[in-house]
């Protein structure tokens, strides 16, 4: 990491550094005795340890990497592999959650191992930590290739991802104090918010940087979608999270809105993370990585343009379908069903527009599980699309709205496309990055994925079933006009389903720890020589003796 | 903010807001069947089926 800096850039690395460290002494000197003065310790030992990595190498030889010629790929391995790590993490909290649900003494009666601190756990570890690093990463190999351009940047990259996941660690450290602003998916206090906004922007300045450098006429639709995904989730942060902190020394913070505009404000925000953080996103990834795995181009890449506009379009309205039946206007409402029903159009035309590409590769489909990772996505995408258009509709959503088919719903889109696709382009990215023939074990990728799927399904049917006995037993009357089943009586109908579900989350827990075991020994695999290339790459990797072409 | 009544909403919705979409709409679509710009298209959907070999610098052979 620290050879490949010019001197310049290791002073001002260590510069960086030392703010980052004089701002966690000053959280921990001002915050003692509160979660903030905590987190300002994390932030300074981080600080501290990361001065003596780039301290050690400061008067180290200046690198030879002609970086006209080369990609910048170090910072994209970091983030592979901590995606990994927190996609361990997170669905570990998330497996753990579930068995909890099931059998309530797995509780531990630890004020930290309570329901409310650790399902956030959950969700930040799985959207953020996983979902959020494989984004940056992958973003960052889409931006480089498809512009034939290096990063513009050689510490920014670096910055990007241990300041995003400085971020990611103060908020699950937080939740498990009982930090929270109680904003779904928003939890983390104003600091760690400012903290994000200002990493977020070096990333979309990083990112246009990159693609003014670009040696190709035309942007690829895939940084279409990236750039959708940073812009938007810049604007929605920002917006959701206006708060005015109790005090500067503390973590407590109230929000700027109140009553029916606070629940408006933070379920535009909930649904467009869902728009832009979940699909816009991993639609970067989906048009990158699946023609480059099958090796065909996109099938219509007019219709990839008509699809992102009609998604970006529409999406940005859907949120008010999370308050159907509530205080908010009928209209606003009625607005965002409208919506979310012809959000069906842009988002089929995606999916149809990945399984053409593969209709006539089918065998590779069959034989390859890191495509066939891509073409289940694509499916679960399709799927899970329809019936998120299906339960924004006022009537059907009275019966699924705070039953378990809501959960089933996000765990179709979170597991069954958002996951899968992520574990596809992973697995097609880390040879291509670590310049490897392939991955450690094919067997292992196919062992992924059967247990991803068989998971996906378990859970996805568990609660499908779960959400929709519960909704049932909650509106049937007896003869005398009152209601049939207690509160208690759906619970003892939930139970085997809750069973079913954390056997399912065990499953794709298990695919992920797999995986993460095929990436790692991938990585340090010495039987796999380094991919030779005809062009010069980094200074010390990939270069025949003799140049091919001579 | 307050004064955004839903009569007010649903004027701008029904007026500037309907115009605007549908100039959106046919502006998407000009620029996406706009004869010109097909081979740009067709150029950027194969070129990222080879970009692994690094940056492109000006000195490639043709």
């Amino acid at each position: 990491m620290i050879a490949k800096f010019t001197v310049a850039e290791r002073q001002w690395s260590l510069v960086l550094l030392v703010l980052t460290a004089l701002a966690g002494l000053a959280m921990a000197a001002l915050g003692a005795g509160d979660a903030m003065g905590v987190h300002g310790f994390i932030v300074l030992i981080v600080s501290l340890g990361l001065i003596f990595v780039v301290g050690g190498g400061l008067f180290a030889p200046e690198p030879t990497e002609d970086r006209r010629r080369a990609y910048y790929d170090d910072p994209i391995k970091l983030g592979l592999v901590l995606a990994m790590v927190w996609a361990v993490i997170g669905m570990g909290v998330g497996d753990w959650v579930a068995w909890m649900l099931a059998y309530p003494e797995a509780r531990f009666d630890a004020a930290w191992s309570s329901f409310g601190r650790v399902r956030p756990v959950h969700t930040t570890g799985v959207i953020f930590g996983f979902g959020g690093n494989a984004l940056i990463a992958t973003s960052m190999h889409v931006m480089q290739r498809t512009s034939r351009a290096r990063m513009a940047g050689q510490v920014s990259p670096w910055f990007v991802i241990i300041g995003y996941n400085l971020f990611v660690v103060m908020a699950v450290s937080g939740y498990l104090m009982g930090v929270t602003q109680s904003k779904e998916y928003a939890e983390a206090e104003w600091y760690a918010d400012i903290w994000l906004v200002i990493v977020w922007v070096t990333y979309f300045v990083l990112y246009i940087r990159t693609l003014a450098r670009r040696n190709e006429p035309h942007i690829y639709v895939a940084n279409w979608y990236y750039l959708a995904f940073i812009l938007v989730v810049a604007v929605l942060h920002i917006i959701n999270n206006l708060a005015m902190p109790a005090s500067l020394t503390a973590a407590k913070s109230y929000s700027l809105f109140s009553g029916v505009q606070d629940a408006m404000t933070q379920w535009w925000y909930g649904h467009n993370a869902v728009a832009f953080f979940l699909t816009a996103g991993f639609l970067g990834m989906l048009y990158y990585y699946l023609p480059k795995r099958a090796n065909r181009p996109i099938y219509s890449y007019r219709l990839s343009i008509l699809s992102f506009w009609g998604i970006t379009f529409f999406y940005i309205w859907v949120g008010s379908h999370h308050l159907h039946y509530t205080a908010l206007p009928h209209w606003v409402q009625t607005l965002g069903m409208t919506f979310s029903v012809m959000l069906l159009v842009p988002s089929w035309a995606s999916a149809g527009n990945a399984l053409m590409t593969l209709n006539g590769a089918w065998h590779k489909v069959r034989d390859d599980a890191t495509l066939r990772f891509m073409f289940v996505a694509a499916v679960f995408y399709g799927l899970s699309t329809f019936e998120g258009s299906f339960l924004a509709i006022r009537p059907v959503n009275s019966l699924s709205h705070y039953t378990d088919w809501t959960v089933a719903h996000v765990h179709a889109g979170a597991m069954g496309w958002v996951a899968l696709i992520t574990f596809g382009a992973i697995y097609a990215a880390v040879p291509m990055i670590w310049r490897r023939e392939t991955m450690y074990s094919w067997k292992l990728v196919e062992w992924h994925f059967w247990l991803a799927l068989a998971g996906t399904m378990i859970y996805v049917f568990a609660m499908w079933n779960s959400g929709i006995v519960q909704g049932l037993m909650w509106r049937t009357y007896n003869e005398a006009g009152t209601l049939q089943y207690s509160f208690v009586d759906t619970l003892v109908a939930m139970h085997p389903y809750y069973i079913a579900r954390a056997i399912g989350g065990l499953l794709f827990l298990t695919g992920a720890v797999v995986g993460s075991y095929n990436i790692w020994m991938t990585i340090r695999e010495v039987g796999h020589e380094a991919k030779a290339r005809d062009v010069p790459t980094d200074s010390e990797a990939g270069e025949p003796a003799v140049p091919v072409a001579e | 903010m307050m004064g955004l009544s839903h009569d007010a909403v649903v004027a701008i919705a029904k007026s500037f807001g309907l115009f605007y979409l549908i100039a959106m709409s046919v502006g998407i679509c000009v620029y996406a069947f706009w004869p010109r710009n097909r081979a740009r298209f067709t150029h950027a959907k194969h070129a990222i089926l080879e970009d692994e070999d690094g940056p492109l610098t000006g000195e490639e052979p043709r």
